[in-house]
């Protein structure tokens, strides 16, 4: 019982990762006073763009920076539309899972034939971190890279001058401008960087959590992520306590389906369920840190 | 001339028109950058959706229920809501009207179609509705809670055609829908029902709603400004539930066309992701029915051609999702079109 508990841990700690890398990507948006509704396609573009530069170059750190870059791309585009162009944040973000989902079938199908899975790919190797493997399990580097993002987004945050910053140009964009702190440009870094993070999950899901790309492999990870974001109240650490939760009903549904006992689309529908109900039940009155309009300058 | 340039400018659709164009553009070289033939890929694609008789029916085929979904959207747009889990009310619907059509027998036509679609109708009402009550007594963001909603409602309807309700044999689907339940086709051999009519039916009555009755200026005054509304003394949530209802049953009864009109049952994945199409013509219809018509025919040959293009060029169908979206993109901001062509008319 103790090692299933633990490997049970261990799995919900691996499951936990996309949905965080999502969820502090969109926290960073969100608290530049940009909604990103896109999230699901930014993953769901950087796990194809991941296993492409890996397919054509051979090396799974290429795929790992090809798909960061491809996230980084995507916030470009909605910085630009949201930011820039004032545009509807929740219709460019629709925009961009559409073209996520298109995109990357369309490419698929293109370079190995089929629509449903790219060919296998070299996956990143196992980093060996002696003592603290056999605690978290085996891992790529990406879990390490998920601890050192949620303590430095918590540092930079709350206890840094650009942090405040951040969070002023969220809260109150006329009073940050008073301030002298250009606006526009904090809202355009830190939608791309957002983006930029978020890619972080697509390359978990597939240079690591699998070695191939699967037509919609995110499955809604990254509206889970939204939602652990808002559960977690904008801060890296509550993100990752409720990613956890995320990954606990991820690592639960397989361990169900391995047992056989329902159908697998009855064990599917967990996390979607769990993702409502974190929505209505658990998080009560939480203050978005933003309005997230449009910021004119008078 | 400079007269002339600003006529042209002041042309209301420009902006749509545009982004159309600019999509199909874009999508040319896509075509033309991955390897594949663009013009004899575009021309397919147009032999597809109008060559012929059949063409043509294919493409008002696929556009029904594409208009149905952005009438969806478009209720709930207007009342400030954003419904995404159209997909999910439009699948809930179908196999409400599927249960419907192949268990009652022995019911005159008559009674058994109209009772099959309004069965869909309130099916994809119900849908919404979990999503409207949350948002209103639970405070949940619909955008989320929806897109949940249609994952839950794909899995939900792929468990119920694989295990309870499935037919014998291989595929998973349900039993034909019984005869009396089907909507009569009205341009044989192509898949052409009565759900198109239908579809512009609804047009018209949304139309009606939206912009004729004092509940529909209700819903609208909530969408445009909350506050005030409520100053005013209209109840917001009230109105928003509604539109939630109103815009769960249009899907619903586009699910339940698709299912009575073209398949005749209840299939496994039917929906290619008409829910995503009725998002973006919804947009590019510029929220109003008669754009919606419009729009949605455009799409519909987009998917109708694409299968023909498929077919003789190979390029997947997945071409059109990306012209989707990027009409989607474009459409959302519709200030870097204007500037887009003032510079470049120098204005």
């Amino acid at each position: 019982m103790g090692i299933l508990s633990l490997s049970l841990f261990q799995a919900m700690l691996r499951m936990s990762m996309p949905v965080l890398f999502a969820a502090l990507g969109g926290m960073f948006c969100e608290r530049a006073g940009v909604v990103n509704i896109g999230l699901e396609g930014i993953m769901l573009n950087s796990a194809f763009f991941a296993v492409l530069a890996t397919f054509l170059s051979g090396s799974p750190w290429i795929g790992f920076l090809s798909g960061v870059l491809s996230g980084v791309g995507l916030g470009v585009v909605i910085a630009i539309l949201t930011v820039k162009y004032s545009g509807n944040q929740i219709v460019v973000g629709t925009g961009i899972n559409v073209f996520g989902l298109g995109f990357s079938a369309f490419m698929c199908q293109k370079i190995w034939g089929s629509r449903g899975a790219s060919g296998s790919v070299a996956g990143l190797p196992l980093l060996r971190v002696p003592y603290l493997e056999q605690v978290l399990g085996e891992n790529t580097i990406l879990i390490y890279v998920a601890f050192a993002l949620i303590i430095l987004s918590h540092l930079f945050l709350f206890h840094t001058p650009w942090g405040l910053r951040l969070r002023a140009v969220g809260e109150n964009p006329q009073a940050a401008d008073t301030a002298g702190v250009n606006v526009h440009r904090y809202k355009m870094v830190f939608v791309t960087l957002g983006s930029g993070i978020t890619g972080l999950g697509g390359v978990f899901l597939s240079l690591a959590h699998l070695s191939f790309f699967a037509w919609g492999m995110t499955s809604g990870r990254g509206f889970m992520g939204l939602a652990a974001m808002i559960f977690g109240k904008w801060t890296p650490l509550g993100c990752f306590l409720a990613s956890l939760l995320f990954g606990f009903t991820d690592a639960l549904q397989m361990r169900v389906q391995a047992l056989g006992i329902l159908p697998s689309q009855i064990i599917l529908l967990f996390p979607y369920v769990v993702t409502i109900l974190v929505l209505s039940g658990f998080v009560g009155k939480a203050l978005p840190p933003s309005d997230y309009k449009p910021y004119e300058k008078r | 001339m400079l007269r002339r340039a600003r006529r042209f400018l002041e042309f209301p659709f420009l902006p749509e028109v545009v982004a159309i164009l600019t999509a199909f553009l874009l999508g040319l070289l896509v075509l033309f950058f991955t390897g594949y033939p663009p013009l004899r890929a575009f021309s397919a694609l147009f032999r597809g959706a109008f060559g012929s008789r059949n063409a043509f029916g294919q493409t008002l085929t696929q556009a029904t229920p594409i208009l149905f979904t952005s009438l969806s959207f478009l209720l709930s747009f207007r009342a400030g809501i954003f419904n995404i889990g159209i997909e999910g009310q439009l699948l809930m619907g179908a196999f409400v009207a599927a249960l419907l059509g192949t268990m009652i027998r022995s019911l005159p036509l008559p009674l058994h179609l109209p009772l099959a679609l309004l069965g869909g109708g309130l099916g994809g009402a119900l849908w919404a509705l979990i999503p409207a009550l949350i948002k209103t007594y639970l405070g949940a963001h619909e955008v989320i809670t929806t897109m949940m909603m249609s994952y839950i409602a794909s899995y939900l309807t792929s468990y119920f055609v694989n295990y309870p309700f499935k037919a014998p044999g291989w595929v998973a689907q349900t039993n034909p829908v019984q005869p009396t339940a089907l909507l009569p086709r009205i341009l044989p051999p192509t898949q052409l029902s009565l759900a198109f009519p239908l579809a512009l039916v609804f047009s018209v009555l949304v139309f009606y709603f939206l912009f004729r009755t004092y509940l529909g200026f209700q819903v609208r005054a909530v969408g445009l400004n909350p506050e005030v509304a409520e100053n005013r003394g209209i109840s917001v949530a009230s109105r928003q539930i509604l539109a939630f209802l109103l815009s769960g049953f249009v899907a619903g009864i586009g699910g339940a066309g698709e299912v009575l009109g073209v398949h005749g049952k209840f299939v496994d994945g039917f929906s290619p992701g008409y829910g995503w199409d009725g998002i973006a013509v919804s947009l590019v219809g510029r929220l109003h029915p008669l754009g919606c018509i419009l729009a949605s025919l455009l799409f519909g040959m987009l998917r109708a051609g694409g299968m023909t293009m498929a077919r003789v060029t190979k390029v997947p169908l997945d071409l059109s999702l990306i012209i989707q979206a990027l009409v989607i993109l474009l459409i959302a901001a519709p200030r870097l079109i204007r500037i887009f062509i003032l510079r470049k008319r120098g204005l």
